[in-house]
C-alpha cells in the first residue's frame, strides 16, 4: 500500500511490469519488492526445503526470501533479489521453487513432514539400499529443494570486465563513506567511492534523519554531486564490492542501469578489479531477525526495512503494524509510522526497563511468541510475565539489533571480535592489508559517530599517503546512544527460523548440539545454516548465539564461521566476460588464411593458430581423397604449404654460436654461413624439448626455427639460459616468427617453380643451404630444407607479401600440375619419411628413444646432457621409436592404440608401447604409423598386437624402420 | 612477370569508429628492434641520437616523436618505429627488422583510457601513465605493447596474426564505453 507524498520515487513516471504473469504498475525509483508491496503483493517466494510461503524480509542485498527469476531463454537469471532489482518498464519476474503456482505449491506438503526433515535428515533416512542414494534419493531431494534454475542455454547478453586504480577505495556511500571520500578527495587523493545502492546515502535514504540541518538524503545527494564534479573522484553506484584479495585488489560487481544496459553494445553487468593503495570499509550494518515461532510469515520483516519501504518508497505492508525489538530502533520505527499516519497496533520491547512516550499500545519486557496467518500475517501473540495477548497485525517490524557488515574484513581469514556493548561482532583491524573500517561496520551506530569515523579514517589514510589533511567542518547530526539487550530466540514450541534462505530453525541448531556438532563450523555444515546464496548474512550471529546457549558457552568462546568472497552472488558470465566461445583464447591467423578459406580448406587449430586441414577439389567427398591427392601431388609434382607458424628466432652477437652450442645437442658454431643444420634441444632433465633447424645467416647471425607448438617455450628457454646460466655471453635474440611469411615448396617440380618465380634463378642451392633472394624485387630468404622427403625449399618474405606470394605460388604450382597441401598431407608425408613432431617428442622421450642418441655431441656440453645420461634414461627396456604397418585382418592403425606381444594377455602390465602417429600412405598403399615400443630399435621385423580400446580396433602390426620413404635420402638431396 | 601487393595487418578490419572513439591502423613505417650488445647501451644511445635524434629509451618510456619514435620493449630492447635504421647502429646493437610482424593501431578519442581499462590491467591514470609512457602488458591474453601518445590517444601493438582478435576485443570494449556515455 502506497502512502501519499512519501518517498523518493518519481510518481510522474509509472513503470509497468509483470510478476508471475500478472501485470502491475510501480514508479521509477521502485525496486521490484517495493512495487509488489505497493500493489499489495506480499507473497514473493517459497522456502528452500519446506516450501513455506515467504514475503520480503529486508530492503537490501541480504534478502533471503524474495528471490525471483527474471528474463527468458538464455537471458533467464535465477535468484535475483527483488529488494535490489530496479523496476524497469517491461520487467518480467517470476517466483521460484513452487509448482504449479506460488499461491498453491504442491511441495508445501514438505512443511507437514517437517518433523522428518530436520537437520541432517538425509544422512539418517536414506541410508539403505546404499546405491539408491545417487540414483534415487539425491535427485528427488534436489528437485524438491532448491531455488531458481538456470536456463541451460549459453548466455547471449554482454557482460564486461574492467580494471580501476586509485589511491583510496571507499566501500559504502553512507554517512561514513561519504565523509571519508570528501576528506580524501579534498586532499587530492584519487578516490573511488562505491555503493551497491542506486543512490548514495546508505541508511540516510531509509531514515528521517537530518544531517547539517537538511534532510539526510539531501545532504548525501548534494555531497555526492560535489564529489562527482571533482576530477580525482569516481563514484560507482550499483556496484557491490564482492571480495578483498591480495595486493590491495578488490573485486566488484557493477549492475548497469537498465536504460543504459539496453543500449546497443552495453553490458548488463561489469566485473571490476579495483586496485587501491588504501581502502576504507564503510559497509554499514545489517539488522538481524529474532527467532520466534512462525517468524517467517509473509508480512514479518525487519524494522529497518519497514522504515526503508516507508521513507524511501512510500510503501507500507499492511494497515496496522506491530513492532517488536530489543533496542531504541523499534521506537524509531513506531514514530516514523505514526508520523506517516499508519496505525501501530503494538510496540513490543523485550527490555524490561524500556519506556515509551509514543501514543501506541506499549509492551515493555514482552516478546512476540507466535505469528498467525499462513500466506499472510494476521495476528501475533505477545507473551510477558503477566500473560499472553493476541494482537491484530498485518505487518510485524522486528529488530534483534544490528550486525556490523564485517564480511570483507574476513576475506583473508581474519575473524571478527565480539563486542558485548552492542552485542555484535566487530572487525579486527588489520586483517586486510591497507584496509581500515569506519561507521556502522565497526560498530559506530549514530550518524554523528559515522561522520566522525569516516573523517578520522580518511585522515589516517592521508597521512599514510603523505597528503595534508584538509579542514572540513563536521555537519550536525543525531548522536543517540545504541542501547540493546540481546535477544536471539524467543522460547517456546514450534519452529522458529534462524536461516530463512536455507530453512534452518532453532530446533535444528539445538539438534546439532545434541548430536555433538558443537563446533560452530560443524553446526554450520550439519544444519546448512549460512550456506545459501545469502551466506548467512541474516542468520550467522543468531545461530551461533543459539548454539552457544545450547552448549553452555559464551558467544566469544563459541566463535563465528568466517565469510568468504563473493559478498553477493556474481554471475560467472561477468567474471568470464569476453572469454565465451572464441573469446576463450585469441586467434592467430596466417597471411594465407583468406586464400586458404577461399579454396574451401577447413581450418583446424594448432595452438592458437588456424591452419588448413586440406584443400578439397571438385568431386572430392571425403577428406582422405583430398589428402591422398595432395600427398601424391607433392611426391610427383609440387605442393605449397604455409609453414609460417613455426617459430623463428633471430640470434645475433659475437657469442651467438656459443649459446647455440649450449642449447642444442649438436654443434652450431661450426656451421658455415649460408648453411642450415637440423638441431635437437633438450630440457634440463635430459628429455627432448624441441627440434628444428638452425641457419647461419652471417658470421654472428643465426636464425633458428622451432616447432609451432614449442615456439614460446623455446624463446622462454633461451631467455632463461642466457639470463640465468650464461649471462656473460654477448648474444641477443628476437622472435621474428611474425615478420616472415614462409612457404614450403616441395616436390620434384619445386626447383622449376622457383626458377620461374624468383627474380634470379636460385642456382644450385645445395640441400641444407640458405641464401638471400628477391621476388618481385622484394628481399626474401630461401632455405633448401625438406619435411616431406622431397626436393624442397622454404621461401620467406616479409609478412605483408604473404597473401600475395601464397596466391602466386599456388598459381605457379597449379600450372605445373601441383597445388596447395594441408596439414593432413603434411602429416602423411612426414610419417612416410619417419620425421618426428610433438606427437613423438611429447616430453617423456630422450634423444636415444627417437634414435638420435648420437646427436648429443660427445665433444661438448649442452643443456640436458648430464641428466640425459642418468641410468634410467639410457638403460635397456625403454620404449624406442619404431615404424609400424598393419599386417593383420584389419588394415588400419590408430594413434593412441597400445602394443602388446602376440602371446601376452592384453592387460596393463604387458603393455609394450603405443602408437603416436598414424595415417594412410598413398605412396605405399597402406597405413603407416610411428610409435614407441619397448626396445623397439632391435625389434624391426617383429609382428606385435595393436589394441585400441577406445575405438574397439585390434590388429597385428609389423615393426619396421621409421623411415619408409626414400631411406637413402636421394630425393631430398639431389 | 609477377606483381606482389603488400597487405597491412589490419586491412579490412579497421578503421572502427564508435561515437567519438576511433580505432585506426597506424602508419608505423619501418620497425626495427634494437638490442644493445654488452656494455653498448650508452654508445647505442649516442649513435641513435646522432642518426635519428633520440636517445635509447629508459624502461617504460619512449623517445622521439610521431613518425620517428623509439619505444622501450623489454629487457635491453627497444623498437625504432619510422626510419630505416642507420647502418652505424649495427655496431652497437643487434638490429632486427620487425616491420611486418606487428599490428600497430591507434585508439583515440575521449574515453580511450576507459576502453583500455576493459582490456589491460595497468594503472592508466593521467598522473601515472603519462604521455610518452609505454608498457608491455597483457591484452586479453595477447602480449601487447601499449604507448600513450597524447591525453586521448594510445598506440597498441600486438603480433600481426592477432589483428582480428585485437580489433574484435577493442571494438567490444569501445561499444561498452560508448554505450555508457549515451553514444
Amino acid at each position: 500500500m502506497r502512502i501519499d507524498g512519501k518517498g523518493q520515487i518519481d510518481r510522474t513516471r509509472p513503470v509497468n511490469f509483470t510478476f508471475d504473469g500478472h501485470r502491475y504498475q510501480g514508479f521509477a525509483g521502485d525496486t521490484l519488492a517495493s512495487a509488489l508491496l505497493a500493489n499489495g503483493i506480499r507473497l514473493m517466494g517459497r522456502s528452500f526445503k519446506y516450501h513455506r510461503p515467504r514475503g520480503v524480509l529486508t530492503a537490501g542485498s541480504e534478502e533471503p526470501n524474495a528471490l525471483v527469476t527474471t528474463g527468458l531463454g538464455p537471458a533467464q537469471e535465477p535468484n535475483v533479489r527483488a529488494t535490489t532489482l530496479e523496476l524497469h518498464e517491461g520487467l518480467i519476474a517470476r517466483s521460484q521453487n513452487r509448482w504449479p503456482s506460488l499461491g498453491w505449491d504442491a511441495m508445501a506438503i514438505n512443511d507437514l513432514a517437517a518433523p522428518f526433515l530436520g537437520a541432517g535428515f538425509y544422512y539418517k533416512t536414506f541410508m539403505w539400499p546404499r546405491k539408491f542414494w545417487e540414483a534415487v534419493y539425491e535427485p528427488i531431494i534436489r528437485r524438491a529443494a532448491g531455488l531458481g534454475a538456470l536456463s541451460g542455454e549459453a548466455v547471449t547478453e554482454k557482460y564486461e570486465r574492467a580494471w580501476a586504480h586509485c589511491d583510496l577505495l571507499v566501500i559504502g556511500a553512507g554517512p561514513a563513506g561519504l565523509m571519508a571520500a570528501q576528506v580524501a578527495a579534498e586532499a587530492g587523493a584519487d578516490v573511488i567511492l562505491v555503493d551497491e545502492d542506486t543512490l548514495p546515502g546508505g541508511r540516510l535514504n531509509a531514515e528521517r534523519l537530518e544531517v547539517g540541518g537538511v534532510p539526510g538524503t539531501q545532504w548525501a545527494t548534494d555531497l555526492a554531486d560535489d564529489l562527482a564534479a571533482m576530477p580525482n573522484v569516481r563514484i560507482m553506484t550499483r556496484t557491490t564490492v564482492t571480495g578483498a584479495y591480495d595486493g590491495g585488489t578488490y573485486g566488484a560487481l557493477e549492475r548497469i542501469a537498465h536504460d543504459t544496459a539496453m543500449r546497443p553494445g552495453a553490458p548488463l553487468e561489469c566485473f571490476w578489479r579495483i586496485v587501491a593503495k588504501r581502502c576504507i570499509l564503510a559497509a554499514g550494518a545489517l539488522e538481524r531477525p529474532v527467532a520466534f515461532q512462525n517468524n517467517d510469515r509473509p508480512g514479518i520483516m525487519m524494522a529497518g526495512a519497514v522504515r526503508a519501504y516507508l521513507n524511501r518508497w512510500g510503501v507500507v505492508d499492511g494497515r496496522n503494524v506491530a513492532i517488536f525489538g530489543n533496542s531504541d530502533d523499534a521506537h524509531r520505527t513506531a514514530s516514523d509510522l505514526i508520523a506517516a499516519g499508519v496505525h501501530v497496533s503494538a510496540l513490543i520491547d523485550s527490555r524490561h526497563h524500556a519506556t515509551c512516550d509514543l501514543d501506541v499500545p506499549f509492551y515493555a519486557g514482552a516478546q512476540v511468541s507466535n505469528a498467525e496467518g499462513r500466506k499472510s500475517l494476521e495476528a501475533i501473540t505477545i507473551s510477558r510475565a503477566s500473560g499472553v495477548d493476541k494482537v491484530q497485525a498485518e505487518c510485524l517490524a522486528m529488530s534483534g539489533g544490528w550486525n556490523p557488515s564485517v564480511h570483507l574484513t574476513c576475506h583473508m581469514n581474519g575473524r571478527p571480535v565480539w563486542n558485548a556493548d552492542i552485542a555484535a561482532f566487530v572487525p579486527t583491524e588489520g586483517t586486510i592489508p591497507g584496509m581500515s573500517t569506519a561507521g556502522a561496520c565497526r560498530g559506530d551506530f549514530s550518524t554523528r559517530a559515522c561522520l566522525e569515523g569516516g573523517a578520522r579514517a580518511a585522515a589516517e589514510v592521508l597521512e599514510a599517503l603523505g597528503l595534508r589533511v584538509p579542514q572540513i567542518e563536521m555537519p550536525k547530526a543525531e548522536d543517540s546512544v545504541y542501547e540493546i539487550t540481546p535477544l536471539w530466540a524467543v522460547p517456546g514450541k514450534g519452529r522458529a527460523w534462524l536461516d530463512f534462505q536455507n530453512d534452518v530453525t532453532v530446533k535444528d541448531v539445538k539438534q546439532a548440539a545434541t548430536e555433538n556438532f558443537r563446533s560452530v563450523e560443524h553446526m554450520k555444515r550439519y544444519t546448512t545454516q549460512g550456506m545459501a546464496p545469502d551466506q548467512g548474512k541474516n542468520s550467522n550471529v543468531a545461530a551461533l548465539a543459539v548454539l552457544a546457549d545450547a552448549t553452555g558457552r559464551g558467544i566469544p568462546e563459541t566463535g563465528t564461521t568466517t565469510f568468504r568472497p563473493p559478498y553477493v552472488p556474481v554471475p560467472i558470465a561477468a567474471m568470464g566476460a569476453g572469454a565465451q566461445g572464441k573469446g576463450f583464447a585469441p586467434q592467430r591467423f596466417t597471411t594465407s588464411h583468406a586464400a586458404s578459406v577461399e579454396h574451401g580448406a577447413p581450418m583446424i587449430e594448432a595452438g592458437l593458430w588456424y591452419r588448413p586441414s586440406y584443400f578439397p577439389q571438385a568431386g572430392e567427398t571425403h577428406w582422405r581423397q583430398s589428402c591422398d591427392r595432395e600427398v601424391n601431388m607433392v611426391r610427383n609434382t609440387v605442393g605449397i604449404a604455409d609453414v609460417s607458424t613455426l617459430g623463428k628466432i633471430d640470434i645475433q652477437g659475437p657469442d651467438a654460436g656459443a649459446l647455440l652450442d649450449l642449447v642444442y645437442t649438436n654443434f652450431m658454431s661450426t656451421l658455415k654461413v649460408g648453411r642450415v643444420r637440423y638441431g635437437l634441444m633438450l630440457r634440463e632433465d635430459g628429455h627432448v624439448m624441441d627440434d628444428g633447424t638452425c641457419a647461419r645467416l652471417g658470421e654472428a647471425h643465426y636464425l633458428i626455427t622451432t616447432t609451432t607448438a614449442a615456439a614460446g617455450q623455446v624463446m622462454r628457454h633461451l631467455e632463461f639460459v642466457h639470463q640465468c646460466l650464461v649471462p656473460h655471453l654477448d648474444v641477443r635474440f628476437m622472435s621474428v616468427t611474425e615478420h616472415w611469411a614462409q612457404f614450403a615448396i616441395a616436390g620434384p617440380q619445386s626447383r622449376a617453380l622457383l626458377d620461374d618465380l624468383l627474380d634470379a634463378p636460385a642456382g644450385d642451392l645445395a640441400f641444407m643451404g640458405c641464401g638471400d633472394v628477391t621476388v618481385d624485387g622484394i628481399a626474401a630468404r630461401l632455405f633448401r630444407i625438406s619435411f616431406s622427403g622431397e626436393h624442397a625449399y622454404e621461401l620467406a618474405v616479409p609478412a605483408s607479401y604473404g597473401d600475395a606470394l601464397f596466391r602466386e605460388l599456388v598459381t605457379c604450382a597449379e600450372a605445373l600440375g601441383g597445388g596447395p597441401y594441408g596439414m593432413e598431407a603434411l602429416n602423411v608425408l612426414r610419417i612416410e619419411k619417419g620425421f618426428i613432431t610433438h606427437a613423438e617428442i611429447h616430453g617423456r622421450v630422450t634423444a636415444g628413444d627417437i634414435g638420435m642418441a648420437r646427436m648429443i655431441s660427445a665433444k661438448k656440453d649442452c643443456i640436458g646432457k648430464t641428466a640425459a645420461a642418468r641410468p634410467g634414461l639410457v638403460e635397456d627396456g625403454r620404449e624406442q621409436m619404431v615404424g609400424l604397418t598393419p599386417v593383420g585382418a584389419i588394415k588400419k592403425l590408430t594413434s593412441g592404440a597400445h602394443l602388446f606381444n602376440q602371446e601376452d594377455e592384453v592387460v596393463r602390465v604387458n603393455d609394450q608401447g603405443y602408437i603416436t602417429s598414424a595415417g594412410f600412405s598413398p605412396t605405399f598403399g597402406c597405413f603407416l604409423g610411428l610409435g614407441f615400443l619397448r626396445d623397439g630399435l632391435s625389434r624391426h621385423g617383429e609382428v606385435v598386437r595393436m589394441v585400441d580400446h577406445l575405438n574397439g580396433i585390434e590388429t597385428l602390426v609389423k615393426v619396421q624402420d621409421p623411415v619408409q620413404f626414400d631411406p637413402e635420402g636421394g630425393r631430398t638431396r639431389d | 612477370m609477377i606483381d606482389l601487393n603488400p597487405v597491412s595487418p589490419c586491412a579490412g578490419l579497421l578503421p572502427i569508429k564508435i561515437g567519438a572513439l576511433r580505432l585506426t591502423e597506424a602508419e608505423a613505417g619501418t620497425i626495427t628492434s634494437l638490442s644493445p650488445y654488452k656494455g653498448r647501451e650508452d654508445t647505442l644511445s649516442d649513435a641513435l641520437k646522432a642518426a635519428h635524434g633520440m636517445a635509447f629509451p629508459a624502461p617504460n618510456r619512449t623517445t622521439g616523436k610521431d613518425g620517428s619514435r623509439a619505444i622501450w620493449f623489454g629487457l635491453r630492447q627497444a623498437l625504432l618505429l619510422g626510419p630505416v635504421p642507420d647502418a652505424a647502429l649495427a655496431k652497437h646493437a643487434a638490429l632486427t627488422d620487425q616491420s611486418d610482424g606487428w599490428s600497430v593501431v591507434r585508439l583515440s578519442g575521449p574515453g580511450a583510457a576507459d576502453v583500455l581499462a576493459r582490456l589491460v590491467p595497468l594503472d592508466l591514470r593521467d598522473g601515472h601513465f603519462r604521455n610518452g609512457h609505454t608498457a608491455r602488458t597483457d591484452l586479453m591474453h595477447m602480449a601487447a605493447s601499449l604507448t600513450r601518445i597524447s591525453a586521448d590517444s594510445w598506440q597498441i601493438m600486438v603480433f600481426r596474426s592477432f589483428a582480428q582478435t585485437l580489433a574484435h576485443d577493442l571494438k567490444t570494449a569501445m561499444q561498452g564505453v560508448a554505450a555508457r556515455g549515451g553514444v
